[in-house]
């Protein structure tokens, strides 16, 4: 249940990206945070080294790597804290086993990659989008992921919030897929006074601690309340009893971890969009990239070209039937993204009746806004002759 | 069922997983009779890892988490910083514990971080059907090692003890009474506690480590390697594995408490500049 | 001496003989009546000799003994 929350230190700062996720953090609940330093997400472990242990019920863990980081986390929650660890793409490679098993066992945890460009060591201090699909499939096995991509330091404090949130009310890892701009960029937020909290709700004798309620979502439970649960990575029924040697109950299960995610998409649909009304060509962009593309729509109005925006917020479960609605009537979709042209293929898939371009980067530096705009003005100036 | 045995175990699992005459059983037996006569099941948490010896707490009617492999004592730890006052208990391998999780056993010894690990020790990958671990004895021919074994094996105790664990025992499954004491003085204990137990496998490791299937036979077999000790001595006599409490150390401060104290300085240091 | 009442429970023995070869009074023997799974066993053969050091409780793997 969402319970409203006074923010002790609201009003207007200026925080780095990493740290408004930080302390936006510890606004949601988070109280325990374990992770192993990685470029560019230290800042992160670096201020709740801190902030955690002023916290009166805050505990905090340099884990000796980032498995490590990974497990702590999922253990700690089932004590019954919230708790978040951040990493970025070596690390977050290394966490995906235990992310799985947080998946699997229903564990609501965040991950923040502060996404960097890969593959291997890669560059440390460059931004990428490269994760996107890592962060979906990373893990073995078939499951559905929650994935938030923040696009500015306000995005990052309001994420990292929204993040907890789905975690605790789906029962499920969530994933907030930042990248090196917005984790090191210092901009004014504003941090609200007040914030929607998703609360745990003891549940008392509970003969089934696994059992889903009408919307296929397990109860919210944690050690030392009496119910003798057992987590097991296996897939296992409603008590915890393995199962994975039954096909047809292994099966459900796994059903089930996916439609809780499917069937409750409609909740999970944030996208902000601009001058689609009478829009021919429509930029699609998530993170730091939507910016750019933010601002060369607005040019391209400015020049009287009919462009529009959308900029996806959760990127995954993929908005399928959204964006098929919002994009109906536009002939051309840009899709810039600083990898080699991932997301564009969902966004191809999903919209056949649209002639999709991609618009890949490497290198690990961002769009230019006119990069994008000599984009929609030869789309545009094509069709016009 | 014995009835000891069944009110803590979930009765609708059984029979366990375990061969005829595994050890697993046994450890199962002497963990449950040390918390019983200690009380304290409503304030323990089990944790385990993957391989045959993590398959001992899922029976168990307390909260259990089976984990990944290797990262048992990783999700225990977090575990014990989000509940400082709850006792946990993590249920490892040899190849759980000393191979593939080797670094959390390392950092959690130097820690202090007060968790009671239980490293059932039986000389081979026992459920992935009878590969070399790093216990292996040398010459042992397993099925990854089918000329004899010829890595040194390793030894958990010393490098627990060595990495800073403050307790540290080791006894064989035909020591089921030392064996209880041992983990109730683990669980006790404030601080991080090793405890190895020497089992038996009698279908992998009897195959290819002691050319000897029956489950007493094995026992015997082991025991009889065994050579008691009261302290640690790093010098052993060849072929022979010691036994006993090598250590129960409470001179140094256990990780939570640290964390505690320092939070009650930082609150009074808060105090004082409001 | 009290005579100790010892039953073993049937359905989860698996017969692997270490109540038979632990005990210190060789109180066990092997029966020949099988259990589901196929494997012999065993039953309390010399209850008289049992002294009630409940070592074959400790001892046996699938917690099925009871000694009272």
């Amino acid at each position: 249940m969402l319970k409203k929350i006074d923010v002790m230190n609201h009003g207007e700062k200026v925080l780095q990206g990493n740290e408004a996720c930080a302390e936006a953090a510890i606004h949601a609940g988070c109280r325990f945070f374990a992770g192993y330093p990685i470029t560019p997400s230290t800042e992160i472990i670096e201020y709740l080294s801190e902030a955690l242990l002023l916290q009166e019920e805050g505990s905090f863990l340099q884990a000796e790597d980032e498995i490590s980081a990974m497990c702590a986390v999922i253990g700690a929650r089932w004590g019954g804290k919230k708790s978040m660890t951040a990493t970025s793409g070596p690390g977050f490679t290394l966490k995906q086993e235990a992310l799985g098993y947080a998946v699997e066992t229903e564990t609501p945890v965040v991950v923040v990659n502060v996404q960097r460009g890969g593959p291997a060591t890669g560059q440390p201090t460059f931004s990428s989008q490269q994760d996107i699909y890592q962060a979906k499939y990373g893990s073995h096995g078939d499951y559905e992921m929650i994935c938030l991509a923040p696009a500015s330091v306000q995005e990052m404090y309001d994420f990292t919030v929204k993040a907890f949130n789905l975690a605790e009310r789906f029962r499920t890892p969530v994933i907030l897929l930042a990248d090196e701009i917005v984790g090191h960029m210092r901009e004014k937020i504003q941090i609200p006074e007040q914030i929607a909290v998703e609360e745990h709700t003891p549940v008392k004798h509970c003969d089934k601690p696994f059992g889903r309620n009408e919307k296929n979502i397990p109860y919210a439970v944690h050690f030392f309340e009496g119910h003798n649960l057992l987590v097991e990575g296996q897939l296992h029924d409603e008590k915890g009893r393995r199962i994975g040697h039954l096909a047809d109950k292994s099966g459900v299960f796994v059903g089930n971890l996916i439609d809780k995610i499917r069937k409750n998409q409609g909740d999970l649909v944030d996208i902000d969009h601009e001058f689609l009304e009478d829009a021919e060509v429509a930029v699609i962009a998530y993170g730091t990239v939507a910016r750019s593309a933010k601002r060369a729509v607005r040019i391209a109005r400015e020049k009287g070209i009919k462009a529009g925006l959308i900029k996806i917020n959760i990127v995954w479960p993929f908005p399928e039937e959204q964006l098929k609605e919002l994009a109906a009537t536009i002939r051309t979709v840009i899709v810039p993204e600083m990898n080699m042209g991932k997301y564009c293929l969902e966004i191809q898939r999903c919209l056949k009746q649209s002639n999709v371009i991609s618009v890949p980067k490497l290198g690990g530096i961002i769009h230019q806004p006119t990069e994008l705009l000599h984009i929609i003005e030869n789309e545009t100036g094509e069709r016009g002759r | 069922m014995n009835p000891l045995i069944e009110r803590y175990i979930k009765k609708d699992s059984l029979p366990y997983i375990f061969c005829a005459g595994c050890g697993n059983g046994i450890i199962l037996n002497a963990a449950i009779h040390a918390i019983d006569e200690l009380g304290v099941k409503e304030d323990t948490a089990c944790v385990s890892g993957i391989g045959c010896s993590s398959w001992i707490p899922p029976y168990l009617n307390m909260d259990v988490m089976h984990t990944i492999h290797g990262r048992a004592i990783a999700f225990a730890e977090g575990l014990k910083l989000s509940r400082p006052e709850k006792n946990i208990i993590v249920f490892t391998g040899d190849g759980d514990c000393l191979a593939i999780g080797g670094n959390h056993l390392l950092h959690a010894a130097n820690r202090n971080i007060n968790i009671t690990v239980i490293l059932v020790n039986n000389f081979i990958y026992g459920m992935t059907g009878g590969q070399k671990s790093p216990t292996t004895p040398p010459g042992s021919k397993t099925k990854t090692s089918p000329f004899g074994a010829f890595d040194d094996p390793i030894d958990g105790c010393g490098i627990a003890m060595s990495a800073g664990a403050t307790y540290c025992a080791r006894w064989t499954v035909a020591h089921p009474n030392q064996l209880k004491k041992a983990i109730k003085e683990g669980i006790m204990h404030n601080g991080f506690s090793l405890i190895e137990v020497l089992s038996q496998c009698p279908v992998q490791a009897g195959k290819s480590v002691f050319q000897e299937r029956d489950p007493w036979g094995m026992m015997e077999a082991i025991k009889s390697q065994t050579i008691p000790y009261k302290s640690w001595i790093p010098d052993k006599p060849a072929g022979k594995i010691p036994i006993g409490t090598f250590k129960e150390d409470n001179s140094r401060q256990e990780y939570t408490d640290k964390i505690r104290k320092l939070k009650e300085q930082l609150r009074g240091m808060q105090k004082e500049t409001v | 001496m009290k005579m100790m009442e010892i039953s073993i429970d049937k359905t989860y023995c698996k017969g692997c003989g270490i109540c038979i070869k632990a005990c210190p009074k060789c109180v066990f023997a092997m029966s020949e009546e099988r259990q589901s799974f196929g494997s012999l066993i065993p039953y309390p053969a010399q209850k008289e000799k049992c002294i009630g050091c409940k070592l074959c409780e400790m001892l046996c793997p699938d917690g099925c003994i009871t000694v009272e």
